[in-house]
């Protein structure tokens, strides 16, 4: 059995028993990068000499009887859009190829304070735009159930490290879903805290008013350790709020006994497949039979989140990625005389497909004549749909529905159309628009064999109440005891 | 017909510092006009009396005390430019 098929609490315990060391930790992370990376294709980079250095040091501190914290010694993978100070970070961009951060970000110190190992850096699609991880510059990363398909985007390499045994956790961000949404297809545990909770400095930014890091586990137990440990205020993010982190793992009763929940029909309706919804039908007898009761709502404006998203993020995105100018850092081109000729044929050259087309989107709606029109409106609709959140969870504690309408699909299937390839993430996108929480947890399979996620979205702030519900669900069932078989 | 012409895909892809082939404006041209129409049934909703949310917390101008800190040193700041002299980063000339 793989140690990463234990919880953080079990190997804590035993680190300290001393019947395993750091170092044993990392051998096996490493052991099974060897073994499996070629078919799963998560890293972009590894980090082996300083953690297995660090390893030792971590031992050391064991030997001497040192009492430590919960996540000592634990591997961890890190998404390549978080920066990580003399440790390539690419962002999974030809722009980026060769960049090595001067600073960390402020997770990452606060991994460092937790004393986690960090293996090394996690594929996405470029810049976090995608949902399939073909947008890669790099690499496509496979589903680990079956590497025919894909794990989901962007923090697909984040969900598939996890899921393949290559790391115990990952950090992901999420914009749209890009940690829920890879984590149903690999059939982990993902959360998006609610905007704020975690501090985005050194977060190469794609939308700012959208983006959270967030943590990617096997278990709901390890999800609620590795949040507390991610969030709170930064001086260095105006936008982190100032609000207690509470014991996330306190919040682990398994009694959800009178959890009134909500379950919109616009996320059992149409465009979501009957895999997903019979999986959430079942899931909600599951939490019925352990005395939580559901009710159906709505939330009338769901269908226009998907255009509203496309134009705010993108329009922020085309303002956020006008600092990769070939000027301090990144790529520069060889083939221009005059300033304004670098910038555009560096750019040209540096991005791909999916990134140009979602900065002429942004640069065109925030345009002159056109602001009002697409920009300015979509911001409106973002506030309605935000009220639609608010008014259910005036009478409701929590909203459950389908992490995405499907389970993966096969690679090379929709690239082609972008408005399908949008389509996977109507059932996440509602949720960063109105900056709540929101976990999927594993809740069944597909015909194809490949995992559905069960996602559950609570108040502001209350990622208790959703650690509570998902734990207790996930107790009750066993999708988090299977692996895929790589 | 596109809605929009390739002269605003060029202008577009000039305020976005983006230098495009006639292939990829034709590309573009198409792709825009099938998300901008996509876009537009947000136009079903009447929003005139919603005002704009452009962030989810209730909190305006979060400031720090006006002091001042040691910032990064130049070595490492420069360090990642592609091309750099004496702690200067070095671009192709401005003024004619």
């Amino acid at each position: 059995m793989s140690l990463f098929e234990q919880k953080v609490s079990e190997l804590h315990e035993r680190l300290h028993k001393k019947e395993i060391s750091v170092t044993d930790l990392v051998d096996e992370s490493y052991k099974r990068i060897g073994q499996v990376e070629d078919k799963v294709k998560a890293f972009l980079t590894l980090d082996e000499e300083n953690a297995r250095n660090q390893a030792k040091q971590l031992d050391d501190q064991i030997v001497k009887g040192e009492n430590k914290g919960a996540l000592f010694g634990m591997p961890i993978g890190v998404k390549d859009n978080i920066v990580t100070k003399n440790l390539r970070t690419t962002c999974a961009s030809k722009i980026l190829e060769n960049f090595d951060p001067i600073y960390d970000a402020t997770v990452v110190q606060k991994l460092q304070q937790a004393e986690t190992v960090t293996i090394g850096k996690l594929n996405m699609d470029e810049f976090a735009m995608g949902s399939s991880n073909e947008n890669s510059a790099y690499q496509a990363t496979r589903n680990p159930w079956n590497t025919d398909y894909v794990p989901g985007g962007s923090s697909g390499g984040s969900a598939a490290s996890v899921a393949s045994g290559e790391v115990l956790f990952s950090l992901g961000s999420d914009t749209g879903g890009s940690i829920r949404q890879p984590a149903a297809y690999c059939g982990v545990v993902g959360l998006k805290p609610t905007y704020g909770r975690v501090s985005r400095f050194g977060l190469v930014a794609f939308a700012s008013s959208l983006d959270q890091i967030g943590p990617i586990t096997r278990t709901v137990e390890d999800n609620a350790y590795l949040l507390e440990a991610i969030s709170g205020i930064d001086p260095m993010d105006s936008t982190s709020a100032n609000v207690d982190v509470p014991s996330f793992v306190n919040s682990l009763t398994g009694d959800v006994r009178g959890l009134k929940i909500a379950v919109p029909k616009e996320y059992l309706g149409e465009g979501v497949g009957e895999e997903a919804r019979n999986s959430v039908l079942e899931a909600l007898k599951v939490l019925e039979g352990l005395g939580a009761k559901w009710e159906e709502v709505s939330l009338p404006h769901s269908k226009y989140a998907l255009a509203a998203y496309y134009l705010l993020s993108s329009s922020e995105a085309s303002a956020n990625l006008s600092r990769f100018d070939g000027v301090r850092y990144g790529h520069r081109t060889d083939n221009a005389e005059t300033l304004i000729e670098m910038y555009k044929q560096t750019r040209a050259e540096g991005f791909g497909d999916e990134v140009k087309r979602r900065i002429m989107l942004g640069t065109f709606s925030l345009s002159s004549g056109y602001y009002d029109a697409y920009y300015k409106k979509a911001q409106k609709v973002r506030t309605l749909i935000k009220k639609d959140f608010e008014d259910v969870f005036e009478k409701y504690d929590l909203i459950v529905g389908p992490t995405t309408p499907t389970p993966a699909f096969k690679i090379g299937e929709k690239v082609d159309d972008p408005l399908t390839m949008y389509a996977n993430d109507i059932l996440t996108i509602p949720v960063n628009l109105a900056g709540v929480p929101g976990i999927s947890v594993p809740c069944g399979f597909g015909s194809n064999g490949l995992p559905l996620g069960l996602q559950m979205i609570g108040k502001h702030f209350d990622e208790s109440t959703i650690y509570r519900a998902a734990h207790a669900f996930e107790q009750a069932t066993d999708f988090h005891k299977q692996f895929p078989k790589l | 017909m596109s809605r929009i012409s390739m002269e605003q895909v060029k202008h577009v892809a000039h305020l976005a510092r983006l230098a495009i082939t006639e292939e990829e404006a034709q590309q573009f041209q198409h792709q825009l006009d099938q998300m901008i129409s996509f876009a537009e049934q947000l136009n079903e909703l009447d929003t005139d009396q919603v005002n704009p949310t452009s962030h989810v917390l209730d909190m305006k101008n979060v400031m720090r005390e006006d002091v001042a800190k040691p910032g990064l040193p130049v070595a490492e700041v420069v360090k990642n430019a592609p091309d750099s002299k004496e702690g200067y980063i070095r671009v192709p000339s401005i003024i004619e």
